[in-house]
């Protein structure tokens, strides 16, 4: 145990070094991102686990010659207490990282599952307040990580440095704010890594290589690959821009890199795992099991069925 | 900050603004920024609308800035024409835009079929009936108007409908936003195109009467007539900018859009603004009777002028505006949009406490033929 705090401890205090530099228009020039590149070391695994954040779980995975399963689903639907129960469920079908999304009345990146369930979920009631008490009682008894899934505006309202203080506290690990793009993360990254929390940013088809280069520098956790030009939403095919993107993205950096949005079958999983992604992200097929179940206990049901044969097509 | 730098190269009017948007959108952002800077010097819109003066015998003089006659009855065609232009530069064949009251919306599909444009136009499901003859309007202009039934089905719903069209279409699809809100550079854009009427007045005041406006008068919306009107008096301190927003119900009622009156500060629609939002960040629906002011939101250069105490942010209820829009009817023989009649009824407050021959300019944004089918039903002429 004390092994692991010291690697966590020498892994953060970078953090106290960060500097915040204005984003010039032209970043290419003058930009420097003062994180220093993480060194590669392997934390000491504990019994506890989920004691373990994102870029660990990743080093972890890399060694083992495995790529990482990682669901998403929203709170709240159909229910706080079924959330609870998906979250073990997915722990216990083997995912690697589990994303959990903090519904939302104004949802931009999100396609219509996603954004019927964030409907639901707050027509329920589910407010923040809920979803961490939630996570303060499930936590402890998952394995994998957690990473939120929030837009700002909600983060705004408690206050930055609040927000990630409450959220740290629940024993979450990552951040995932999809409306925040590189110029306005300065604020977002200093609070986060002053409370270990690893934000984890998004590059897109339509980045270009350069701003991609300076995406991936500030990412923590992992970098998150969109793999279309979209909001959230199963597709029939994953585009092959991945491919190219994803070997870009190597290049550009040696941290994990996730492949998320469209991505629906094992068939899918099998073909991004293939072109080089370290991990995998799943979301609207997963809400749509869970929204669309007739009952609760038939959502997790199939839930697990579905994980299960996702994280079989991947090594 | 003077008006060189607002917004600055960031698109941020002090903290608000900015571009908080989808990363799939950004380069699409400063592709547009960068066409909008290369157009902004050459083209020089020929179009003058014209000042007119109340009659009135004592108190101050009201003179209209008459953007209701613009072509489709709002002053939203100055936008639209300039964007549509910005869109052909930038190789768009496809123009989306949401809609309110869905003068933004007719203002899109007319320049879209002048300009041979693919145009879809997003709207909430409340918004299309309440606005009946605006629906046939874009419809009967070529343009395809899809209906919005998530959330609140208003305005709100439809501009989040319309960016993650945006976020999808975005190598093929310009995004004609009807405000100065959204991510930058639109706010400054927008603003730019409609910044003629400011001009304008200027120019003209001086010929009526050998000097400035002493105070400036606009309904608020998202803010763009507001701004038009605005932008070029901001540096003249002796001029007095004053906004009208929805007060629905009533500011206590829970049911009214006065975003700067009872708004805090958030991320809405890909910028820093005030914001109508409850305890858990989470965006109100808001009300008004005019659809067009009927949002959460407001532009974030208004959010910047409020708070650095340089415009003044009022608001009117339904009631109020209701009664405006038949006293301008019947005084002058102009119906306004019930948008604008936020800001005139805001005058009755106003005049009396201006001195004599004071000279008000107020903003008449619209025309009202779009808002007799909802007059009906709540006044007895």
């Amino acid at each position: 145990m004390a092994s692991f705090l010291k690697a966590t401890y020498f892994i953060h205090s970078n953090s106290n070094n960060f500097q915040s530099h204005p984003f010039p228009k032209s970043y290419t020039q003058r930009l420097k991102i003062s994180t220093s590149p993480k060194p590669l070391t392997m934390a000491s695994l504990t019994t506890n686990a989920a004691a373990v954040g994102l870029s660990q779980t990743f080093t972890r995975l890399k060694k083992q010659g495995k790529v990482a399963l990682i669901p998403y689903i929203t709170a709240g639907d159909p229910d706080l207490a079924t959330t609870a129960e998906a979250l073990k469920v997915l722990d216990r079908c083997g995912s690697d990282i589990i994303e959990l999304g903090v519904p939302y009345s104004d949802p931009l990146a999100d396609g219509p599952v996603i954004q019927a369930a964030a409907s639901r979920s707050l027509n329920k009631g589910t407010n923040f307040a809920k979803v961490m008490s939630m996570l303060e009682d499930v936590v402890p008894q998952l394995s994998c990580p957690i990473a939120l899934f929030t837009y700002y505006n909600p983060i705004l309202k408690r206050g930055v440095e609040k927000f990630m203080a409450t959220v740290r506290d629940t024993g979450v690990h990552g951040l995932v704010v999809p409306d925040v793009p590189l110029e306005e993360t300065e604020m977002l990254r200093k609070e986060a890594a002053r409370h270990n929390i690893e934000l984890v940013l998004l590059t897109t088809p339509t980045t270009p290589k350069t701003r991609m280069k300076a995406i991936t520098e500030a990412s923590e956790g992992f970098v998150y690959l969109v793999s279309s030009v979209g909001v959230t939403g199963a597709r029939a095919t994953v585009s092959s821009k991945v491919q190219s993107l994803l070997k870009d993205i190597k290049e550009a950096t040696p941290k994990p890199v996730a492949v998320g949005f469209g991505i629906s079958k094992p068939e899918h999983v099998k073909q991004v795992a293939e072109w080089g992604a370290d991990g995998v992200i799943v979301g609207s097929a997963m809400v749509r099991i869970l929204g669309e179940a007739k009952s609760p206990e038939e959502g997790l049901k199939e839930l697990e069925v579905f994980a299960t044969s996702l994280k079989s097509a991947l090594p | 900050m003077s008006s060189a730098q607002r917004p600055d190269s960031f698109g941020r009017f002090g903290k608000f603004g900015g571009k908080y948007v989808p990363e799939t959108l950004m380069h699409a952002l400063e592709e547009l920024e960068n066409a909008f800077n290369s157009l902004a010097a050459d083209e020089d819109f020929q179009r003058e609308s014209s000042l007119f003066c109340e009659a009135d015998g004592e108190g101050p003089l009201i003179y209209l800035k008459r953007e209701d006659l613009n072509h489709t009855g709002a002053h939203k065609i100055n936008n639209a024409v300039a964007q549509a232009l910005l869109a052909k530069r930038l190789g768009k064949k496809r123009i989306i835009a949401e809609t309110g009251a869905g003068q933004h919306g007719v203002a899109t599909a007319t320049v879209c079929a002048r300009f041979g444009l693919e145009c879809v136009i997003y709207m909430g499901a409340q918004d299309m009936e309440r606005q009946a003859l605006n629906v046939f309007r874009m419809r009967l202009l070529g343009a395809e108007v899809r209906v919005v039934h998530s959330g609140t089905a208003t305005l709100k719903d439809a501009t989040s409908e319309a960016i993650r069209d945006w976020v999808t279409n975005v190598e093929t699809t310009h995004y004609i936003l009807g405000s100065v809100a959204g991510p930058h550079p639109y706010p400054m854009m927008v603003r730019e195109f409609h910044a003629v009427i400011g001009k304008e007045t200027r120019k003209q005041a001086l010929e009526k009467w050998g000097g400035k406006p002493d105070v400036l008068v606009a309904c608020v919306g998202g803010g763009s007539n507001a701004m038009g009107l605005f932008h070029e008096f901001v540096d003249d301190k002796d001029v007095r900018l004053i906004g009208v927003e929805a007060a629905g119900f009533g500011l206590d009622s829970g049911k009214h859009a006065a975003t700067l009156t009872k708004g805090e500060v958030g991320v809405l629609h890909g910028a820093m603004s005030y914001l109508l939002q409850d305890e858990d960040g989470q965006i109100v629906e808001p009300h008004s009777i005019s659809a067009g002011l009927d949002y959460p939101g407001v532009g974030p250069e208004h959010s910047f002028l409020k708070d650095l105490g340089r415009a003044e942010y009022h608001s009117i209820t339904d009631e109020e505006a209701l009664e405006a829009f038949k006293r301008l009817s019947r005084l002058e023989g102009i119906i306004p949009a019930l948008e604008t009649s936020h800001a005139l009824a805001y005058l009755e407050k106003l005049c009396p406490s201006l001195p004599n021959g004071s000279k008000v300019v107020l903003n008449c944004s619209g025309r009202g033929d779009k808002d007799v089918q909802t007059a009906i039903k709540y006044l007895k002429v």
